[in-house]
């Protein structure tokens, strides 16, 4: 881009100095021409560097925005490029920190809470065998228990689980044992009471009922009885052919028979009412019975039921026998109308015919004459011509009315037919559930006795379980007991034990002290002795590293000091078997032997002279030591001013390599007395600043290591004169 | 540290000599073979004390001079 601009620039000056005018020289070109083409040239020039510092501006942003990593490296390189990219893409995306999982451990623990909450909830009521009972059915539970308890026969099963319950929860109303046992006594007493009520009104009402339903049978039959004579003998009176008084008779006896069966009729009809209404109210006292829920009655109940039923059913039978009689008596009387009818019309007819015969014509052959033969014979067999007419009508209407009856007595049939079915329904149906009934009663006694048998399996059960445990229980407390016993023993023979040994203990203790203290006094004895030889050699070392130290202060001005060797001889005779003099005098260098070391004052005024030279030569290194490069260092120290000395800091960074510091550093030091420190700052002098320094730096080195030595030694021997030294 | 005032005595004995000596030629030749022209004293002149400034340069640098060596490598175990 650059070079666009720059050849853009270059093309825009070609073209103001070889354009239009070309012969003219540049200047004139410049002056004439410039003036006109550079302006749009410049606009040129910067409308495109806006343009690409923009678009460079722009693109930075844009990938920056897409690129976090990007963003973070140009922030770090460019100094407010941050405040920038703040201002246009608002704060950098912050760093992915793992959410914390808490609000996840919140609901185990509420839940794991609840759950404690409802086992100490629980546990207060931890008992023996019956606790699979859950808190909330517990309270359900027992009602129904006590309730259901008279049902139950073994009361003491009774009284315990109500004990149980009483004890489980203490929100139901406690009923001690007592209690609830002379209430169930009481309700079994009323309940017998109310059974013997019961049963007495039951069979009561049943043998009411029965004898009323007896008479009411009696009645219909006696009834029966009646409509049968009274047809018999109207059937008899019809077709038989009696004189006149026997006529009469039998009329009367018919009269006689007829009310006779109109009073039975009337008399069974009342009896079956009062029978039906009997039967009503036995039914509804049964339904009372079974309404109280006693259950020994219930036996009582269904034979109760079962005599109403079969009552009920006879008395139907018989009225539907009365009812065909009547039925039949009907017919017969219909037909027995039918035929007086007819005899009245012929006798009719005939007295029109003939007026003087009277009533009864049979006796009248003789007194007949002829005319009168003639016609009653023409009436006769007019009278038999009509009936023949009449017979042949009535045969053709029999037909039909036969047909007509036959379907009336179709209809009539069927129902009766049906009536008849309903009622074998009922009655089956009535039958069916009375079976039923005593099925039901059956299997319930079944049942009950069945449940007896497991109940008193459970007790026995019970009571082996309870043996096994208190036999469980009785090992477990001998075993305690024994263990107590064991262990209480052993206590005591431990204690014994240890009495004796403590004083076994002391006793030896005290003879082993005695025998240590005559030990210590000899070997006392003897390290006295060993004492004050190793005094004496301490003494001896002493004096020997005080005849060093002497040396090393015989260094004068300038010179060094007297060669060390003979002092180290001695030091080496003094202390032949001691390993670390040896060591110590063995390592000091061999300069130092030879030839003597410097003392501090002077390698101190040795120092500025050196100081002077390195300063002088401070810009020289390995690279560039051309003389020019002399000069300009120099020039430098003459120019560069700093102060002389200057306090080291703690730590050396690494600006304060430079030569003049490290020289300001080291000036300080010595001045100080710190020739360490000094020696330490020259070393780290560079390329001819050190070279220059060396000779000096390596004297320092040998006068500071001497001096450690000497000090070492000295101090040794101090100590060793301490150690040995004893006090008056 | 006394090698470098040394250094500096000897340095500047040796220009003085040296200039001098260029000086003295270059009068020589300019007088001989450049019919007394001023250029040859001055050319003689600089010659010495470039020479002089080579030198003290050397002399200067000889602490820190690298001789390097160029070693041929001969291919004696390629034909084994």
């Amino acid at each position: 881009m650059l070079r666009v601009c720059w050849k853009g620039a270059n093309a825009a000056a070609r073209n103001c100095l070889c354009g239009k005018v070309p012969v003219h020289p540049l200047q004139h070109c410049r002056r004439y021409t410039s003036a006109g083409n550079s302006g749009s040239a410049a606009g040129k020039i910067v409308a495109a560097s806006i343009l690409t510092v923009g678009g460079g501006l722009g693109g930075t942003i844009l990938y920056a925005k897409w690129d976090p990593k990007f963003r973070a490296n140009v922030e770090k390189s460019v100094p407010y490029s941050d405040q920038l990219f703040e201002m246009a893409l608002g704060p950098p995306p912050p760093p992915f920190i793992p959410m914390q999982k808490k609000p996840v451990k919140a609901e185990p623990l509420q839940i794991s809470s609840v759950s404690e909450a409802s086992k100490d909830s629980k546990q207060p009521k931890a008992k023996s065998k019956a606790k699979e009972k859950q808190p909330e059915p517990a309270p359900v539970d027992p009602k129904p228990a006590v309730e259901e308890a008279p049902a139950l026969p073994p009361q003491t099963i009774e009284a315990e689980e109500c004990h149980e319950c009483a004890s489980h929860e203490p929100a139901v109303k406690e009923r001690p044992g007592e209690e609830v046992a002379a209430r169930l006594a009481q309700q079994d007493k009323a309940e017998q009471d109310a059974l013997a009520a019961l049963s007495f009104n039951l069979e009561d009402t049943l043998g009411f009922s029965a004898k009323l339903t007896l008479q009411a049978i009696g009645a219909q039959e006696a009834a029966l009885t009646a409509i049968g004579t009274h047809t018999h003998r109207l059937r008899e009176a019809m077709d038989s052919e009696d004189p006149p008084d026997k006529k009469s008779a039998q009329w009367r006896e018919l009269e006689d028979a007829l009310s006779e069966r109109t009073r039975a009729v009337d008399q069974a009809g009342q009896s079956l009412l009062q029978a039906k209404e009997q039967l009503e109210k036995l039914r509804v006292v049964i339904n009372g019975a079974k309404e109280s829920k006693i259950e020994a009655a219930r036996p009582q109940i269904l034979a109760a039921e079962e005599n109403l039923h079969s009552m009920i059913v006879d008395l139907d039978k018989v009225v539907t026998k009365v009812q065909a009689a009547q039925t039949e008596a009907k017919i017969v009387s219909q037909y027995s109308e039918l035929v007086n009818e007819a005899k009245v019309q012929f006798q009719k007819e005939l007295s029109s015919i003939t007026p003087e015969v009277q009533a009864n014509w049979k006796g009248l052959t003789g007194k007949l004459s002829a005319d009168d033969l003639n016609s009653l014979i023409a009436h006769a067999h007019r009278r038999i011509d009509q009936l023949n007419r009449e017979l042949a009508e009535q045969r053709v209407r029999e037909q039909i009315r036969i047909e007509a009856a036959l379907e009336q007595q179709k209809h009539e049939h069927q129902r009766a037919v049906d009536s008849a079915v309903d009622k074998a329904i009922q009655h089956n149906h009535e039958q069916l559930r009375l079976e039923q009934e005593k099925k039901m009663q059956e299997v319930r006694e079944v049942m009950e006795a069945e449940m007896r048998t497991q109940l008193r399996r459970q007790a026995a059960a019970h009571t082996d379980h309870l043996r096994d445990v208190l036999k469980v229980q009785e090992q477990e407390l001998r075993e305690e007991a024994q263990e107590a016993l064991s262990s209480k023993m052993m206590e005591q023979e431990t204690q014994h034990r240890r009495l004796a040994q403590e004083q076994l203990d002391s006793f030896t203790l005290d003879m082993n002290s005695a025998y240590a203290r005559l030990k210590g006094m000899e070997e006392a004895i003897d390290s006295h002795v060993v004492a004050e030889e190793e005094a004496r050699k301490a003494h001896q070392l002493w004096l020997s590293v005080e005849a060093l130290n002497y040396t090393l202060k015989t260094a004068a001005a300038d010179a060094p000091t007297e060669p060390l060797e003979g002092a180290v001889r001695t030091i080496k005779e003094s202390c032949a078997e001691n390993e670390f003099a040896q060591a110590l005098a063995t390592a000091l260098p061999d300069e130092s032997l030879t030839r003597g070391v410097y003392s501090e004052a002077s390698l101190r005024a040795r120092f500025y002279g050196v100081r002077r030279l390195a300063r002088r030569v401070a810009l020289i290194d390995e690279t560039r030591n051309s003389l020019y490069q002399y000069f300009l260092s120099y020039l430098q120290s003459i120019l560069l001013f700093e102060k002389e000395q200057e306090a080291p800091p703690t730590k050396l960074a690494a600006q304060d390599l430079d030569t003049f510091k490290l020289l300001a550093y080291a000036t300080y030091s010595i001045e100080r007395g710190d020739l360490e420190l000094a020696a330490k700052f020259v070393n780290q002098l560079h390329g001819e600043s050190r070279r220059v320094a060396q000779d000096w730096l390596k004297e320092a080195r040998l006068t500071l290591e001497t001096k450690q030595v000497v000090s070492l030694l000295s101090a040794y021997a101090n100590a060793v004169g301490l150690g040995t030294t004893q006090a008056p | 540290m006394e090698d470098s005032g040394r250094k500096w005595d000897r340095c500047v004995s040796d220009s003085a000599v040296k200039t001098v000596l260029g000086l003295g030629v270059g009068a020589l030749f300019s007088v001989l073979f450049f019919k007394r022209r001023s250029w040859p004293i001055a050319f003689g002149a600089g010659m010495g004390l470039g020479m002089a400034y080579s030198n003290c340069q050397h002399d200067f640098k000889s602490p820190y001079l690298l001789h390097g060596h160029m070693v041929k490598v001969t291919h004696t175990h390629t034909q084994s």
